[in-house]
């Protein structure tokens, strides 16, 4: 689904590497999660890979179901299947996240071809997937993310993950922020998404996220690298040891 | 810093891509063709011969003919203003016509049955229905809601003359009278005696008094006491001919009690010279009643390095002459090369309220300076204003707003927001508020925004799968929402849409 080959990336305003080779292949239908120290590189990933300004790829290539990312407009990406929940989720005054949600999806619709959501048919898809959120409908008719508490902005976007229906999803710390029911209710979306042929990557500074959204694998990122991977149990290593012992650890090696 | 600031050497440099936007947003706006049909014009120029031919062309009594001359020996005293942030060639007042009329239109025709078809077409190329049908509203996929039916009383107005009125037996049974301002000059004299010019003065303005001279035709609409207008009321107004000037002439009566809306629209054809608009709209409001007049105003803006478009050059009133007497005027304006602008209330009835909501959008090289007067003479006396001014390209927006609150308008209230968004770094925005107050008990309120098209919420338009111009018109259309909001439906959409429309190219 997602491979990710020795991938370089500077900032483009300042002479500044953050990432210095990464390589990752998530298959379909997996779940893959990258752990990390702040400022380890993990948020600019995938930034980077949904084509926000300010990056410079300097080597490497990043592609979704064969085709190359790094050359898509961010809404090519988007149509082509990637999904970005962000970490601290945009709001726009004056704009319904209802109108918000629409034109998304029929965005998408066009882009690929396909033929533009009715307004009943966005309608009853929007009730049915806002309730599996507890997201009410009073909710849906505000502005995006405006005067959204913590949790309320990451249930809108799992929401919208929901709706768009991406093959490839990246949480980037959906966790940040969010009480136990909470993220209680947004790994119970996740999961419920979890499908075959849609695979994810979850961004994650603590192993809490991964006890209800549990990885297949688990990448620990350290400065602008992958260092280690294994399997969910790395993830409750970092928990009971901290970074710095994996970090040794790898360093020694 | 003003366009014609602006360092040449920026243009140049981007001559090539500003090509190809230029081809590529020739389709932007649509309403840039132009009506082939036969033409009588006097000549070129302005003088007395000029104002007496109008006056004859439009068979007006001695006392009209009279009121435009003093109006015309006005003007030539006067200087035109200078005080606006605007910046264009000066205006060569006599190299210009002052009348066009179709040929066909010589002969009064007695019903729409009779107009020219050409004329027709043009309307209906436009989309304004001159057949007297029911419009639908275009609720976009009220898939389960009953189809609304909505009718609107059209006035279409082509350079200088009403080529027809739709729906007036209807408005006559409820006592409306909706026709040409000229039609009214003949038949409803004692009303045009009294109203015309009590709100807004021949000496007013330098465009004021021109146009009093001149003015050719445009809407009258009486309401009658009690009476709420069975239908909207609109006047779509389009300028065809070429160097032609078009001075429109509108008065509202609301008698006490009653109530209308009222919608107005125009366009003009895309030409590389600039023309002339120069309208003045009268509203006389009674005791208890209130007029509610939205304008989507949007005419040929020019080309987008600045050549042609029209000078847009406004003046409109609402006198809220008697008790609580209410107006709100909304306006979309995203037309026009230049924009000069203030629709005004005057508050003079205790408890009267004076609403003013307004989009001005500005791409490419075009320049808007508008805002509103709240002048606050009664007591109790009730003010708003929203505006959103929105820059892009090398455009300039200005906003100039006067609150003022005189020593009798004891316990009055303004509340004023003021936000501006600027779309790239080549634009201004402006605003300009001036605040009298007069007395200790009243109370003004003015909040003011200027921001930038945040780069952060068109990315995540753009990550959820939005194109850039896409992103752009969700972002701005809800930063106007809350004028939107005050739009009458259908008018609402095509806002809407125009505001979509007006920014395409505005990025990238």
């Amino acid at each position: 689904m997602l491979q990710i080959n020795n991938l370089h990336v500077a900032l483009e305003d300042e002479d500044k590497q953050i990432l210095k080779g990464v390589t990752l292949t998530v298959p379909a239908g997996q779940v893959h999660a990258i752990m990390g120290p702040n400022g380890s590189g993990k948020s600019t990933l995938s930034y980077v890979l949904s084509g926000r300004d300010g990056y410079e790829v300097t080597e490497g290539q990043a592609t979704l179901e064969g085709h190359d990312l790094l050359e898509m407009e961010p809404e090519e990406r988007a149509a082509a299947g990637l999904f970005l929940a962000f970490q601290y989720p945009v709001e726009i005054p004056g704009v319904g996240n209802m109108t918000f949600l629409r034109t998304a999806v029929n965005a998408q619709r066009k882009a690929r071809g396909e033929d533009e959501l009715s307004a009943g048919e966005f309608l009853k898809l929007v009730r049915e997937r806002a309730k599996a959120l507890d997201i009410d409908a009073e909710m849906l008719k505000r502005p995006v993310n405006v005067g959204f508490s913590g949790g309320e902005k990451k249930r809108n976007e799992i929401l919208q993950m929901a709706m768009l229906e991406p093959r490839m999803c990246i949480l980037d710390e959906t966790d940040s922020g969010l009480d136990v029911d909470a993220m209680r209710l947004v790994a119970q979306g996740v999961n419920a998404l979890r499908a075959p042929d849609r695979s994810f990557l979850v961004i994650t500074h603590y192993q809490r996220l991964l006890d209800h959204i549990v990885p297949d694998v688990v990448h620990i990122m350290n400065d602008g690298r992958i260092v280690k991977s294994g399997g969910p149990e790395l993830a409750l290593e970092v928990e009971q040891n901290g970074y710095a012992d994996i970090l040794a650890e790898v360093a020694d090696a | 810093m003003t366009v014609q600031d602006a360092p040449e050497i920026e243009v140049r440099e981007g001559v090539d891509r500003e090509t190809v936007e230029t081809v590529a947003s020739m389709g932007s706006y649509k309403y840039g063709w132009d009506t082939e049909i036969e033409m009588e014009y006097a000549p070129k120029g302005l003088n007395e011969d000029i104002v007496r031919l109008i006056s004859q062309k439009n068979e007006e009594p001695e006392w009209m003919t009279e009121w435009r001359l003093a109006a015309f020996r006005r003007w030539q005293t006067m200087t035109e203003p200078s005080w606006a942030m605007l910046n264009y060639p000066e205006i060569d007042f006599q190299d210009q016509y002052y009348y066009a009329r179709p040929k066909s239109m010589a002969v009064r025709p007695k019903s729409l049955d009779e107009v020219d078809p050409k004329l027709l077409a043009t309307y209906e190329k436009l989309g304004i229905p001159l057949r007297e049908q029911e419009i639908l509203a275009g609720v976009e996929g009220a898939d389960a809601a009953p189809a609304d039916v909505r009718r609107v009383a059209v006035d279409a107005v082509f350079d200088s003359v009403s080529v027809g009125t739709t729906f007036q037996d209807e408005l006559a049974k409820a006592g409306v009278i909706f026709c040409p301002i000229s039609e009214a000059i003949r038949k409803h004299p004692e009303l045009v005696k009294k109203y015309l010019g009590s709100v807004v003065p021949q000496s007013d303005n330098y465009y004021a008094t021109l146009n009093s001279a001149v003015f050719s035709d445009g809407s009258f609409v009486y309401v009658p006491p009690g009476v709420r207008c069975p239908m909207e009321l609109s006047t779509y107004f389009r300028i065809n001919a070429e160097n032609t000037g078009q001075f429109e002439r509108t008065l509202i009566i609301a008698d006490k009690g009653s109530y209308v809306s009222y919608l107005e629209g125009c366009t003009a054809p895309k030409r590389d010279t600039a023309q002339l608009h120069a309208a003045v709209v009268e509203i006389v409001i009674l005791e208890d009643a209130e007029v509610k007049y939205s304008t989507v105003q949007n005419w040929f803006p020019g080309d987008e390095e600045g050549r042609g478009g029209i000078y847009n050059f406004v003046t409109k009133r609402a006198d809220c002459r008697e008790p609580r007497a209410k107006v709100m005027w909304t306006q979309v304006e995203t037309g026009s090369a230049i924009t000069w602008k203030y629709p005004s209330c005057i508050l003079r009835g205790e408890e009267s309220q004076g609403e003013f909501y307004s989009i001005a959008i500005t791409n490419n090289m075009q320049q808007a300076d508008t805002g509103t007067k709240m002048i606050h003479l009664g007591k109790n006396t009730r003010s708003r204003i929203v505006s959103k001014g929105i820059s892009a390209g090398q455009a300039q927006n200005t906003y100039r707003g006067l609150v003022s609150m005189h020593p009798r308008a004891t316990d009055s209230r303004n509340y004023t927001q003021c936000d501006s968004l600027l779309i790239g770094d080549r634009c201004g925005a402006h605003t300009v508020p001036y605040i009298e107050v007069k007395n200790s008990s009243s109370r003004v309120e003015h909040e003011a925004t200027t921001s930038k098209v945040d780069e952060d919420q068109l990315f995540y338009c753009r990550a959820r799968g939005m194109d850039e111009e896409e992103a752009v018109a969700l972002v701005v259309n809800g930063f106007c929402r809350d004028v939107l909001q005050a739009l009458p439906m259908e008018f609402a959409m095509e806002a809407q849409a125009l505001v979509a429309i007006s920014l395409e190219g505005s990025v990238g």
